[in-house]
């Protein structure tokens, strides 16, 4: 699944059995301004984009969803930055609220589909057993299972719109996170504290939370930040195939639809800034991803 | 070792029955059924006595109980049954698609092995320099690139280059042969598919092998070798690189099964009539014994080719059969 | 700048094309390659699907009894003989058509074709065993039956005389089989291809192309003028776009939008020709009656009166293959109002302004002057999509909130069938033009189960049924406006938005084919030739 999801095995590269000690969330911000600065071009890039959707309501120069048939496909220009589309639509009005929707998409799929893969991840990993053999079995059949499916099927039986490529996006995500973290999980149950500890007769919900869960944070901020680009390009694809968010929604996977390949070649800017648009938002966020690996990863630090 | 094997290929069965209970399940819940789409799809109106005949004809009005059993059943005697949508037996369907799928996914293959290895070792070795700089820049542009996109553009720029030059557009031939049958016709069907998928490989596969590649870098062997002043060509090649590359083997493996059955948005934009574009028609024409058939055949592939990958490192490493 | 003077030769090009294709002598032989812009259509037979995949896959390996004349597609009137010897009068006051059929026509497996093949065929479609499916059944309503009186005898006897017999019989989907093999399995057509018409099959790859080679037996003398032919599926438009640039394929029968057109001839100048067409195919909004507040006709005539046909369909003919504003029936047809008439209803006047403070002035006496809904529309760009965006567009302007519900075809049809929705987008699409059967799905929902209207509606009945049975072109074409009026104005039952309209691009080396009102009829190549 390339193009519609993330590679099966992306996520292996962020697996990481190492132990990392909590410390001040300050100090390690400090620490990654100063010693990333890869990472911070990143941010940067994210950071555009994310304050063009948060502000698009007074940024935008026209409305992104109304129609003006005396202005359909004009080549950029001073009245449109960036041309406009064959529904005389502002091209730049509907990147800066495409911003918008490409965040919603992509942060609500990755949290949600972190935190569902977090919490079945080191619950298979703590409690073992049968538990474990059955999440893993589930698990087994998403994971193998066509997404492109799963996503056709969603969105036929719910109707397209964000909430339903959301979930589309969401599901195929949670088995791949609970994999990872149930590795780093497994990693330190065998530890010995972990076991004097429920010796001690330590509740599940402190031994989890205080030993296991910071000890797959490295690895599990590394895959949300991934999963946050991963949603976004998802979202493109879905779209393309005309599944995704719908019309007149300003979305930049819904611009490439249709009037990218419709006007590419007498008006292409209704096809290269859109896709300029994902492709720079998701290099940023690869390259803050990177970065953030570099810089949580132990062995890679003491290089 | 023995017990290790059977194990984990009992474990194969319940992931298939999951699946196939899973896609048995999701067709039926999307609302209509391949009677609709097919009376339906001329954008004309028909009768209710229409779409009762199409129902009895493809048996679609039996109990779902009796429709699961008898598609479990088949799967059992390896018989897939008939194409719900064509009338032709589903096994005969894939085999005119599956050629297809497989050029562009061992093609994009090669692309991404050829860019991969050379340029992630080289970004490992000079960690931090110009070169490593550019090559993660090409890598991860390249995961940051909706592939369609890509696809789009390419198909473009072939047609406005060769009209620029020669004055007359040129496309490759539309009409699909086989590269036994007209090799240079099918090479060039195939080339700017091959290379749109293999791009965005050739970028996660080259920062497995640049990690990878750093990991072993620092493994003590590797260390001693230099020190005992090993020529650095031969550090690379004979020690470095051979181990690295195992967990890049693997992962171009999995990759590989998934590719067949994900180059659903590729063969879309280049019109190819292969495997992931079955699968979309399949489920847009509500084609139950086609989509169970397709999903079956990719759940397989993908769960067989973790069961070697799996059984492979048992093998190399016996600590993870007694997990 | 230069794309508009390429558009001006272009444009003289189609006038001169046409011309040139009177002049000119066709030229026998070479192959000719054509997208069929679709995926593998589900069967092969005709009498089964309803789908233009199928017709443009299979058409030209058949024959058909009678059809819209191929020298002459565009008109709605013109029926000509393919496998009988002469167009009939009607005897028996215009209730028995009796066909002599050709003699010396011979199928692809060489058996001869008769009369008893002909009928059989027909028997099949108007009056199905049961089991069978036959889509377009409901067409024949006015048949009583059909039978071969001898083996160059076909007579249909009919219950009533009336106008919608001859096109319903130019069916193009109506392929005449052998009756033997019909007889051994009724199914057999779907999966296989054994015609009598100038093509003979040469191979399928599923979902990727069709083959065919010329007939030398076929009973039209000196046809078809190509050596063979290559179908290849295409569903997605860039592609079928792209091809006709590179020279790939050399036409692809549908319809382009005007952006393609625009393209191709900015692109090739005058290696592009083009021919346009006003397409069969209406763009309606079906109003829910059942759902509230849409049971009263002030809200459902506020509707039609917010949109803005004369200002917005020529804006969108620019980008969308939609353009002539219409009534429910087809612009060319001779029952077709004329614009005096068609600007009387409701919301086709000339001043906008006027009908949207009117239409404002309807939803504030309902009590709905904030009406909010969900437009139900299918998941298919051309011209769903750009028609529904328009929609809801125009209803903003009379303070009408509408979001879109873009649904996938099967589920679309379900919501449709299930009544689950309250204001759907439609297309009524067919093949030769037949008003008084095409505009079946806008009769009360309990005599055509097609209309998801839900409503009931007596007095339409009975002035459809005037129309239906009236034989006068006058007092029929009087009739029918009644009607119209009454379904588009009085009860407004249906948001008429605008009709298809087709662009049809093609290589200017291929000669011979002239577009018509449906991507339907006309399409068994035997006419076209290369001038290559």
């Amino acid at each position: 699944m390339t193009d519609i999801a993330p590679t099966p095995t992306g996520a292996a590269v962020f697996a990481d059995d190492g132990y990392v000690a909590p410390r001040g969330i300050w100090s390690a911000v400090k620490r990654f301004f100063v010693r990333q600065p890869v990472g911070m071009i990143g941010i940067v890039l994210v950071a555009i984009f994310g304050i063009a959707g948060i502000t698009a309501d007074w940024i935008a120069p026209y409305n992104p969803t109304s129609n003006d048939f005396a202005a359909m496909t004009e080549a950029p220009s001073w009245a449109h930055w960036l041309g406009t589309d064959q529904l005389g639509r502002d091209i730049l009005s509907r990147i800066l609220f495409g911003a918008r929707t490409a965040f919603i998409v992509g942060m609500t799929s990755a949290v949600v589909g972190g935190f569902s893969g977090l919490v079945l991840g080191v619950g298979s990993a703590y409690f073992g057993g049968r538990v474990d053999l059955l999440l893993q079995r589930i698990l087994d059949i998403v994971m193998s299972f066509p997404l492109i499916i799963m996503a056709l099927a969603v969105v036929s039986i719910f109707g397209t719109g964000v909430q339903n490529v959301i979930i589309a996006i969401t599901i195929p995500l949670i088995p791949r996170c609970a994999r990872v973290v149930r590795s780093s999980a497994l990693a330190i149950r065998e530890v010995p504290y972990v076991d004097a500890a429920r010796a001690l007769g330590y509740s599940h919900s402190r031994i989890i939370l205080n030993h296991m869960v910071p000890n797959v944070v490295a690895p599990f901020l590394i895959m949300l930040t991934s999963f946050v680009g991963q949603a976004i390009l998802a979202e493109a694809s879905l779209s393309y195939l005309g599944l995704g968010v719908q019309e007149p929604v300003a979305a930049w996977g819904l611009m490439l639809q249709g009037g990218a390949e419709e006007y590419a070649s007498t008006a292409p800017w209704i096809a290269i800034f859109p896709g300029l648009a994902i492709m720079l938002t998701v290099f940023g966020i690869n390259l803050f991803g990177d970065a953030l690996r570099d810089e949580l990863d132990p062995k890679m630090r003491e290089r | 070792m023995h017990r290790y094997i059977v194990s984990r290929l009992l474990l194969v069965i319940p992931t298939l029955l999951g699946a196939a209970a899973l896609v048995f399940i999701l067709m039926r819940l999307i609302p209509g059924d391949i009677c609709l789409v097919r009376l339906g799809s001329g954008g004309t109106t028909f009768s209710t006595q229409a779409l009762a005949a199409c129902h009895a004809e493809i048996g679609i009005d039996k109990p779902w109980l009796l429709q699961f059993w008898n598609f479990l059943w088949g799967l059992a005697r390896g018989d897939f049954g008939i194409s719900m949508w064509s009338g032709k037996p589903v096994i005969q369907e894939i085999a005119t698609r599956f050629p297809i799928s497989l050029e562009v996914a061992v093609m994009a293959t090669l692309i991404a092995i050829s860019i991969a290895i050379p340029l992630g070792t080289i970004s490992a070795l000079k960690q931090n320099s110009w070169i490593d700089l550019a090559v993660r820049t090409f890598s991860i542009a390249g995961i940051a690139t909706p592939a369609f996109w890509l696809g789009i553009i390419s198909i473009l720029l072939v047609l406005d280059v060769s009209q620029a030059i020669t004055g007359h557009p040129w496309m490759p031939s539309i009409d699909y042969v086989p590269i036994w049958k007209d090799p240079v016709r099918n090479l060039s069907i195939v080339m700017l598919p091959a290379i749109t998928v293999g791009y965005r490989y050739a970028a996660v596969s080259m920062r497995m092998t640049r990690s990878a590649m750093l990991e072993v870098l620092r493994e003590d062997y590797i260390r001693t070798a230099r020190a005992k002043g090993l020529l650095e060509k031969i550090v690379i090649n004979r020690h470095a690189l051979k181990n690295a590359l195992l967990p890049v083997v693997t992962v171009i493996g999995i990759e590989f099964a998934f590719l067949i059955g994900g180059l659903v948005v590729t063969e879309q934009v280049f019109n190819l009539n292969g495997i992931g574009r079955l699968m979309v028609q399949a489920v847009q024409n509500q084609d139950y014994t086609l989509t169970q058939a397709l999903v079956m055949l990719t759940v397989t592939l993908a769960v067989l080719s973790n069961l070697v990958v799996d059984l492979f490192y048992a093998w190399l490493d016996p600590r993870i059969r007694l997990r | 700048m230069h794309l508009v003077m390429r558009l001006a030769i272009a444009g003289a090009a189609l006038v001169l094309g046409a011309g040139l294709g009177q002049a000119d002598t066709p030229k026998h032989g070479g192959t000719l390659t054509y997208m069929i812009p679709s995926d593998a259509p589900p069967s092969l037979d005709g009498h089964r699907e309803t789908t233009y995949a199928t017709i443009h896959t299979a058409a030209p390996f058949y024959s058909v009894l009678i059809r819209i004349n191929p020298e002459n597609p565009s008109s709605t009137t013109d029926f000509v003989c393919d496998l009988c010897t002469a167009m009939p009068q009607p005897t028996d006051d215009g209730k028995t058509y009796t066909f002599k059929i050709l003699s010396g026509v011979k199928f692809h497996d060489g058996s001869p074709l008769t009369a008893y093949d002909v009928a059989k065929s027909w028997q099949e479609i108007m009056f199905p065993d049961e089991g069978l499916l036959s889509p377009r059944q409901a067409n024949f309503m006015m048949v009583d039956k059909v039978e071969a009186t001898d083996a160059t005898t076909v007579v249909f006897h009919l219950k009533y005389a009336t106008t919608a017999f001859l096109p319903a019989l130019a069916d193009p989907f109506a392929w005449i089989y052998e009756k033997a093999i019909l007889d051994k399995d009724p199914h057999w057509y779907e999966k296989n291809i054994m015609g009598s018409g100038p093509f003979k099959f040469a191979g399928y790859e599923i979902g990727q192309s069709i083959k065919g080679v010329r007939n030398p037996d076929y009973y039209h003398a000196g046809l078809p003028y190509l050596d063979g032919f290559i179908g290849i599926f295409a569903a997605k438009q860039a592609t079928r776009i792209d091809a006709l640039r590179a020279d790939r394929a050399a036409i692809e029968f549908r319809g382009f939008p005007p952006s393609a057109r625009d393209e191709l001839v900015g692109a090739l100048g005058d290696k592009i020709a083009v021919q346009e067409s006003d397409w069969n195919c209406g763009s309606v909004v079906t109003i829910n009656e059942k759902v509230k507040p849409f049971d009263d006709v002030r809200v459902r005539r506020a509707l039609t009166l917010a949109i803005d046909r004369w200002g917005s369909a020529p804006a969108l003919s620019k980008i969308a293959d939609v353009k002539t504003v219409g009534s429910i029936v087809f612009p060319g047809s001779p029952l077709a109002p004329n614009k005096d008439e068609l600007t009387s209803i409701a919301g086709f006047g000339a001043d906008i302004e006027k009908s949207r403070a009117e239409a404002k002035r309807l939803l504030k006496e309902a009590g709905q002057e904030n009406l909010t809904f969900e437009l139900l529309n299918r998941a298919v760009d051309q011209p769903y999509k750009f028609v529904g965006i328009w929609a809801v567009d125009d209803w903003s302007k009379i303070g009408v909130k509408a979001t879109q519900k873009v649904l996938p075809t099967g589920p679309w049809f379900e919501a449709e069938r299930s009544g689950n929705f309250a204001v759907d987008l439609q297309a009524n699409c067919h093949s030769v033009v037949n008003p008084l059967i095409d505009v079946q799905p806008y009769l009360p929902t309990s005599v055509s189960e097609q209309n998801y209207g839900n409503y009931e509606d007596p007095e339409e009945m009975d002035l459809y049924n005037k129309a239906l049975h009236e034989i006068d072109p006058a007092k029929q074409h009087a009739a029918m406006f009644q009607f119209t009026k009454h379904v588009m104005d009085t009860q407004a039952h249906k948001v008429m938005m605008a009709w298809w309209y087709r662009i049809v691009p093609y290589r200017s080396y291929l000669k011979g084919w002239k577009i018509s009102p449906s991507h339907y009829i006309n399409q068994d190549l035997a006419t076209i030739w290369l001038d290559q």
